[in-house]
């Protein structure tokens, strides 16, 4: 029997660990993967000041400490259920069932898949997939690559990618089908650029950033893209052309790339091939919620947070006594704030189990993660803070519900 | 062609740990222990870890971290292991898997 149990040895979960630990308690922390640190390990940007957020020593750095504050992580281990039984939540993995009176779910994000016709072929992944087999693992995803979906992440990785000398030829758009409207319709996706486009090293996008705020000229900018695209980090991104097809026999050999018009629809007769022999799909991330769902917590669609969250308080409480959630299980958004959110749920953990006098740096640590949200260098979706108003609002409304007249 | 990154610009090089040989589908190869055996076959150029059950399509990783279950492997006769997550060992068996057979499908295809 454990105090605390923490499913996920990313930032979240690491960060949470240390905190109660710290606090006196027993702490295990399990996660599936090989490594700890999460999503973490593949990151590797510039920061404004020109430093570099190198993943690798973060995440080393919060697994030292997170080992030094006593907390046991077991590596390796998949859960694959959680149930509560009386006042304890019982863990299960393929070998062993661990209890624990505290149980916090650090389980991440996943991307979404974004069908494109031939994605299953050898040689197709996610960008993730691509970023943690040359960041983390050292193995390039091959020799040169197309990416598929014009987001945040997939622009932050395609220069990861020619950093470790992996050539990305292109980022283009997915066709248009009805699904993924927002992805493939390029006004929006000029939109979101427009978003990280401080970040872009490109003197084009920066400029654009002023003038094309309006609608009517974000109309013009985009009928006005030159059809062979612009640069970004050195890198082609085409808001006019969109892959309809990935070709090969036995892997991927080419994608087979067409103009489109500005409402997305392909344009006969423009095909073109493009040679590759790797393709990446940048669908976008959501909340990684199973355990919760399973466990029975109440969810909200909150788009602004990129899907299904389990409703939460701030102190990262769910509705479901004993159970918490830290991390990109409760939104989207970048590790810093993920460790922040470990340190609320730590320490509001280590509260409830009786330790004295935390509530005035439960209280600071709630506003230090508006703050680090506040700093982030982007957001994966600009109106996060929306989406975090939301779930306050909704647990309220769940709240008073419950409350006796 | 898939090959190792052995200077990177910015980050310091990762600890390799010792060279294993490892079988895959009968054949030898070498990798470093303790890295998936993903990156280990991909850095062999192997990008086919398994065929469809149905349709007996090539497959290879998707997302590299676990969710998809794309990359499922025999490891030493353990079926169904994900090559992303399972980290290499001196001497592993590794093994495709391949088509199943479809006894329903096959049977409605002469019959219905
Ligand atoms: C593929 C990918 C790439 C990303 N790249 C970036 C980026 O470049 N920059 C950026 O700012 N943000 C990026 N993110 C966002 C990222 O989610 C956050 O930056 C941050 O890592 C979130 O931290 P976390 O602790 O909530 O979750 P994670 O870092 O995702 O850690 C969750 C951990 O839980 C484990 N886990 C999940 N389910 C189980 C289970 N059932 N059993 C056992 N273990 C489990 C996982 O193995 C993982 O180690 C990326 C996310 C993904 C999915
Ligand atoms: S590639 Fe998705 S689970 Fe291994």
């Amino acid at each position: 029997m454990y105090d605390v149990i923490i499913i996920g040895a990313g930032p979240a979960g690491l960060s949470a660990a240390a905190t109660t630990a710290n606090q006196g308690l027993e702490v295990l922390v399990v996660d599936e993967y090989m490594k700890a640190g999460g999503r973490l390990l593949g990151q590797l940007y510039e920061e404004p000041d020109g430093t570099y957020w190198n993943g690798i020593k973060e995440s080393n750095h919060l697994y030292e400490r997170a080992n030094q504050s006593g907390a046991e992580i077991k590596l390796g281990t998949s859960i694959l259920n959680i149930e509560k039984s009386g006042d304890v939540w019982l863990v299960y993995t393929e070998k062993d069932t661990y209890e624990t009176s505290h149980l916090l779910l650090a389980t991440g994000a996943a991307e979404s898949p974004s069908p494109v016709p031939g994605w299953t072929l050898p040689g197709v992944m996610s960008v993730g997939a691509a970023q943690v087999m040359t960041n983390v693992h050292r193995v390039k995803p091959g020799k040169r690559g197309v990416i598929i979906g014009v987001n945040p992440l997939a622009a932050v990785i395609a220069s990861e990618l020619q950093m470790a000398g992996v050539e990305v030829t292109a980022l283009t758009l997915p066709q248009m089908n009805g699904l993924n409207e927002e992805a493939a319709h390029p006004k929006q996706v000029m939109n979101q650029l427009l978003h990280v486009a401080h970040m872009a090293p490109s003197a084009l996008i920066r400029q654009g950033s002023k003038w094309m705020k309006p609608s009517i000229m974000q109309d013009l900018g985009i009928t006005f893209y030159p059809k062979s695209g612009f640069k970004m980090w050195g890198i082609p991104v085409h808001l006019r052309k969109a892959v309809t097809e990935i070709l090969g026999d036995e892997k991927v050999a080419a994608v087979k790339l067409a103009t489109v018009k500005p409402n997305g629809d392909v344009i006969e007769g423009t095909e073109e091939i493009i040679t590759c022999d790797f393709v990446c799909i940048a669908g976008g991330l959501y909340p990684l919620t199973e355990l919760a769902a399973v466990a029975g917590c109440p969810f909200y669609l909150v788009d602004e947070l990129g899907g299904y969250v389990p409703l939460h308080n701030e102190r990262m409480e769910t509705a479901l006594d004993g159970l918490y959630v830290a991390g990109n299980i409760t939104g989207i958004e970048g590790a810093k704030v993920a460790i922040a959110q470990g340190v609320t749920a730590g320490l509001t953990m280590a509260s409830n189990h009786g330790v004295q006098g935390l509530k005035d740096r439960i209280e600071q640590s709630i506003e230090e993660i508006e703050q680090t949200r506040d700093n982030a260098p982007f957001h994966f979706h600009p109106d996060v803070k929306k989406g975090k108003q939301i779930v306050q609002e909704k647990w309220e409304e769940m709240m008073a519900a419950e409350q006796p007249l | 062609m898939s090959e190792r990154i052995t200077d990177h610009p910015v980050l310091d090089p990762i600890e390799r740990k010792k060279e294993v040989s490892f079988l895959f589908n009968g054949k030898s190869y070498k990798g470093y222990e303790g890295e998936p055996i993903a990156a280990a076959l991909l850095a062999n150029n192997i990008r086919t870890l398994r065929y469809h059950e149905e349709s007996g399509s090539p497959r290879g990783i998707y997302c590299n971290i676990g969710h998809c279950f794309e990359c499922r492997v025999t490891v030493n006769e353990k079926q169904g292991l994900r090559a992303c997550l399972t980290p290499l060992k001196e001497g592993m068996e590794i093994q495709s898997s391949g088509m199943l057979p479809t006894p329903v499908k096959e049977w409605r295809e002469t019959h219905v």
